[in-house]
């Protein structure tokens, strides 16, 4: 049997239905879930090796140049994968996707009124190293707006989403950028019922990870659920 | 980063929902361009895969009943020899609200203890704007009832009529089988999300 991970912690997540959030009141389950306690079927999932990887993969600024350079910020993002054990998770697929530096989308059904990029695509992946880091390239994304409350506006983030060994462990989330005024008015980041856990999604300026007289730094680790060690084996009937 | 608690122990990272262009990042061929050689989870079976070859496929639901056009649907399953495992990815389609998947009949996977064997089947992991985390739940095939029935998952649902919602029912199509089942978010028939 494989080691289980220890239960999600639901505090720190948001709960399914969030009114500040109205499109969650459509979507968001009503019914309580189904507790497992874990079986082989989600303590496994697809690994995914450095060799999967293209060589600009990691890097936003560069792979999807059409004869320039994207417009906007340059930054590079780095942290760490860890677990609830604070101990690194090497060979994680981290993937990453955003707006362009005007909070425009590359995608058939974004409408806002800002110009796509031809040198910027928004989307890139990497596989954490054996301490668990991460790093990409990219330009800052934009602010935009959305249609949830009238004048409700995105502040800049990048959408993350996260593999480790268990399929257990999948998630999806968003990175925001330190300093940002636009954090205590979002609606998203709002549906996070603890303060404490919304500032975990906060990305800090790292001045000391730039390329000087070239690009911005951004740090921001990301913990998935951990192992439970097993100290006395769970005979218990079922799943 | 982040400083461990005084038992060592750090919160997890909270989730956020995938939003509406979920797809430029993990399925860029159907947000409308291409940028990496191979896009995760969309290579088909291999051609040499044993196993029976089936189709799973479905829609997704709001609580009004309303299809979703733009969720993400991830699959994680047993081979047929009920050993780990298959990845696949894709979306359900803008137009018609489907997805699927062409994949093998995946193998019974041992259960917890030393419990009789589980049922064959899928694990599926949605994700989507209206979503604020991804919800885990699985697939079972509608043409093995007795292994159904002696499921500890399936048994574990409290009420009958929901353990229906994690069974596909079983069609043919140009002589391969088809499963089908709908995922209803919420509302009338919701199915049954876990917390594995
Ligand atoms: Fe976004």
């Amino acid at each position: 049997m494989r080691d289980e991970i220890i239960p999600s912690d639901h505090g720190q997540h948001p709960p399914p239905v969030t009114p500040i959030y109205k499109t969650s009141v459509f979507r968001g389950p009503r019914m309580p879930l189904l507790s497992l306690n874990g079986s082989l079927s989600e303590l496994t999932g697809p690994r995914f090796g450095h060799g999967a990887m293209g060589a600009l993969d990691n890097d936003l600024y560069r792979n999807f140049q059409h004869g320039g350079e994207p417009i906007g910020e340059r930054i590079i993002v780095h942290g760490r994968v860890l677990d609830g054990n604070a101990k690194p998770v090497a060979g994680a697929l981290v993937e990453f996707w955003q707006a362009n530096a005007s909070g425009r989308y590359r995608h058939v059904n974004d409408r806002f009124e800002a110009p796509v990029d031809p040198n910027f695509g928004g989307c890139g992946r990497t596989v954490t190293d054996d301490e668990g880091r991460y790093h990409f390239r990219t330009v800052k994304p934009g602010a935009y707006p959305y249609r949830n409350g009238i004048g409700d506006w995105r502040p800049s983030h990048i959408h993350f989403s996260v593999f480790g060994t268990a399929f257990a462990q999948r998630l999806i989330t968003q990175m925001y950028f330190e300093g940002d005024p636009l954090i205590p008015h979002d609606s998203i980041l709002n549906t996070i019922p603890d303060a404490a856990a919304r500032t975990r999604l906060v990305a800090k300026l790292d001045l000391a990870a730039q390329v000087p007289q070239h690009t911005l730094a951004y740090r921001w680790d990301i913990v998935l659920r951990g192992h439970r060690s097993t100290l006395f084996e769970n005979r218990l009937e079922g799943n | 980063m982040f400083t461990p608690d005084s038992l060592g122990r750090l919160p997890e990272t909270p989730s956020q929902t995938a939003g509406p262009y979920v797809h430029i990042g993990l399925i860029p061929r159907q947000a409308g361009f291409e940028i990496f050689a191979d896009d995760v989870g969309a290579a088909p079976l291999p051609p040499g895969e044993p196993g029976e070859r089936i189709r799973v496929e479905g829609r997704v639901l709001d609580a009004t009943g309303a299809l979703v056009r733009d969720a993400l649907v991830e699959m994680w399953q047993a081979k047929a020899d009920g050993s780990h495992g298959l990845f696949f990815r894709t979306g359900t389609s803008f137009e018609t609200g489907l997805w699927s998947f062409d994949t093998v009949r995946p193998g019974a996977v041992p259960a917890r203890g030393g419990a009789a064997p589980m049922a064959p089947h899928l694990c599926l992991w949605l994700a989507a704007r209206g979503l604020n985390r991804g919800m885990h739940t699985r697939l079972y095939f509608g043409d093995r009832e007795e292994a159904n029935a002696a499921d500890p998952v399936l048994r574990f649902i409290e009420q009958p009529n929901r353990r229906a919602t994690l069974v596909a029912a079983r069609t043919e199509r140009d002589g391969v089988p088809v499963f089908t089942m709908d995922i209803r978010l919420a509302g009338d028939g919701e199915t049954v999300f876990l917390d594995v």
